[in-house]
């Protein structure tokens, strides 16, 4: 009992003084503030890249703050630098980006980097995932924890309905047609269910996008609410639940879509890549992964975090925060990233990796975002981005639900949008 | 001891307690109330003082109105219905019955847990077709229905949710208060030959009305302060159908950044909840008879 009360102090000892000399020999400081918007285990993916990072560069150490999903991160973050407490860099919402240009909080990469390696790093990305990255000709965002909506299916339902379950609805008439087979008359089985609560903007991303058509203009200070595009987009995804009775009526719970999924309440749904590994590991039937359909064109919007470096630094964090950043999301770490997670790999030469080119050989479901980031686009994201997204949520619920017309309820949000945005033109 | 020294030991032992309360309590609201009377700031375009621009932008907003009348549909959909349950519930568990430990334990279980977790729970109970409710109505023949998902719906699920949640709590109060009648009234009540009902309407409840009291005002404060769940839930959608003000507040601090509009959606809260405060201590107090 003493004795291993002994070995235990001793250890407790040793440790100090190990972590003492490791902290003597850290040069720069750096504290990262990170979400995890999918659950639990990531965390220790995070802080395991992190500790190689440290065992690579032991001048530089690097406290990995978990804060819980965006918005939490993000509070957390802005209220840390109000009070001045450290933080150097942070993965935040990648739609974040106006608000923290607003707030003055964050500093461009193109004012950090100095070598022509670097500036040809910053072009190194998936253009797509850098759209919601930059603005004003200047890049503010680099990705990391990326996703797109894709289409999962019932394989085993689309037989039973007598459909190929290796030639899953690619444009809504389509889609239309398949859900109508795959609807029971009793009401017990669905052939699509698309979330409209949680995130319903980004769902509608992905509509409108199909229908050729963006939600918002670069600059972040116009939004295309009521174009008829946009309003034809609405009306379709009303009308798979009023008119073509192959999706429930009302919104559906992005919460629990996946548990419907996997008890085959319903035949298709779309949903965040970021489910993939879940799916995967729990689904009792034979499933497929496919790229959403098209209606003038493919489309989805992206998703997820973006790294970002705060203003109030010193010239050495900074330096050391870019190595951070290029560490993380290096062919290789974004490779493992991706295959732990079901996030995708940020960069082209990420795919090209043996590991992850061996696990897309195994499971080819894992490549069908990075094949559809060629039609992908930005999602919504505006100044003022919380109201702006909100009046449209609720336009969305509104059609939805039956309390207003498409074309009305999204007359209203343009209204909104337009009156929050006019001081920003 | 002089009389002077008495008062400086007066305020010393008021000290902890002041302290306490003005940093805590009334620096906040004073600060609320200034915040209030300015614009939004940011580093482009520095806050300044605007009056009461932000009390007239509030009564022109529709999501305000809206989530007033919700928050006043919720008070009176759970307030009277949890402290009701909570009198039968200590009536039944206060009488000599086998199992009354476990009964006791069982009605009191909802309160132990977190309300992020209830609502977690009851996420899964409200689902369309796989969820529990739609399950038992299948039973009967019964169709589903999207319980969240539809305006009409929703904030009556919320409502049971919540009074399922809170009755069990305001049960133990009641359940104290019974234990300190004096049997001799029951006893006496019986000889005279009153009638159960007759003895709760004129001799229980009106020596329960302290505890209701209290009780009261805890459900008020709860029905405007208890917002757990609407993040789990439904994040006050489908159109704003199940928001509340304090989860609206919520919204506009911290989703839209605007402080200054959630610090005057504040004072109405305050005030609000001092308008009420004041009516039950003031009316309700003085028509109940404290031994």
């Amino acid at each position: 009992m003493i004795d291993t009360f002994k070995k235990t102090m001793a250890g407790i000892a040793a440790a100090a003084c190990f972590s003492v000399a490791l902290s003597a020999r850290a040069d720069t400081e750096l504290t990262m503030y990170y979400p995890v918007a999918v659950g639990g285990p990531l965390t220790q993916v995070v802080d395991g890249i992190v500790a190689d990072f440290m065992a690579e560069n032991p001048d530089i150490k690097v406290n990995a703050i978990y804060a819980g999903n965006y918005n939490d991160a993000r509070i957390k973050a802005l209220a840390a630098l109000n009070s001045g407490e450290p933080a150097q860099l942070s993965v935040m919402f990648s739609i974040d980006i106006y608000e923290l240009i607003e707030q003055d909080a964050i500093v461009a990469f193109d004012d950090i980097v100095s070598t022509d390696e670097e500036k040809a790093w910053l072009d190194s990305f998936y253009p797509s995932l850098m759209e919601n990255g930059r603005t004003a000709d200047k890049t503010w965002g680099i990705p990391f924890q990326r996703s797109t909506i894709v289409m999962y299916y019932n394989k085993d339902a689309f037989r039973a309905a007598g459909l190929d379950p290796e030639n899953p609805p690619a444009t809504w008439d389509e889609l239309v047609d398949a859900g109508k087979k795959l609807t029971s008359a009793d009401g017990s089985k669905w052939g699509v269910m698309i979330p409209s609560t949680g995130y319903p903007y980004w769902m509608f991303g992905a509509l409108t996008m199909q229908n050729d058509q963006v939600l918002m203009n670069n600059a972040g200070d116009t939004t295309y609410f009521d174009a008829p595009a946009t309003v034809e987009a609405l009306e379709f995804w009303k009308a798979l639940g009023s008119e073509h009775k192959v999706m429930p009526e009302g919104a559906i719970e992005w919460g629990t879509l996946r548990q419907n999924f996997l008890e085959g309440q319903t035949a298709i749904m779309w949903h965040s890549t970021g489910n993939l590994t879940a799916v995967k590991d729990n689904a009792t039937f034979d499933f497929g992964v496919a790229m959403l359909p098209a209606s003038k064109r493919r489309g989805t919007p992206t998703g997820g975090g973006n790294f970002y470096i705060f203003k109030q630094t010193s010239e050495e964090e900074r330096v050391a925060a870019m190595k951070l950043i290029k560490f993380m999301t290096s062919p290789e770490q974004s490779a493992a990233w991706s295959i732990k997670t079901g996030y995708m790999g940020v960069s082209p030469a990420a795919y090209e990796t043996q590991q992850l080119q061996d696990y897309v050989k195994e499971f080819p479901y894992a490549a069908v975002a990075r094949d559809q980031l060629e039609f992908a686009t930005a999602e919504l994201s505006t100044f003022q981005t919380g109201r702006v997204r909100k009046a449209l949520d609720d336009a969305i619920q509104a059609a939805l639900t039956g309390a207003k017309s498409p074309a009305e309820a999204l007359g209203e949000a343009q209204a909104t949008a337009d009156r929050l945005l006019q001081p920003y033109r | 001891m002089s009389g002077s020294l008495r008062h400086v030991y007066g305020w010393l032992l008021l000290t902890p307690a002041a302290i306490l309360l003005i940093a805590f309590t009334h620096y906040p609201t004073v600060a609320t109330l200034v915040e209030s009377l300015f614009s939004r700031g940011s580093a482009i375009r520095p806050s300044k003082f605007i009056g009461a621009a932000n009390y007239e932008a509030m009564l022109d907003d529709p999501v305000f109105w809206e989530v007033l009348g919700n928050n006043l549909w919720f008070a009176l959909g759970t307030i009277p219905t949890s402290v009701a349950l909570a009198i039968a519930m200590a009536l039944l568990v206060n009488r000599a019955l086998p199992g009354r430990g476990f009964l006791r334990l069982a009605y009191f279980t909802p309160t132990i847990l977190p309300m992020i977790a209830v609502a977690n729970i009851w996420l899964f109970f409200y689902s369309p077709d796989i969820g529990l409710l739609d399950n038992i109505l299948g039973v009967f023949g019964l169709p589903g229905h999207n319980w969240l998902g539809d305006p009409d719906t929703v904030l009556g699920a919320i409502i049971v949710m919540t009074v399922w949640k809170e009755a069990g709590f305001f049960m133990i109060f009641y359940l104290a208060a019974l234990q300190t009648l004096p049997p001799e009234l029951e006893e006496a009540a019986k000889l005279e030959g009153a009638s159960r009902w007759y003895y709760f309407r004129r001799v229980v409840f009106p020596l329960l009305m302290p505890t209701t009291l209290f009780v009261l005002v805890n459900a008020v404060l709860n029905s405007f302060k208890l917002v757990d769940h609407l993040f789990v839930l439904t994040k006050g959608g489908p159109d704003n159908a199940s928001n509340l003000l304090l989860y609206y507040i919520y919204e506009n601090a911290f989703s839209y950044f605007d402080a200054n509009y959630a610090a005057t959606l504040t004072v109405v809260l305050l005030v609000l909840l001092a308008i009420m405060a004041l009516a039950q201590f003031f009316f309700l107090d003085r028509r109940i008879h404290y031994r």
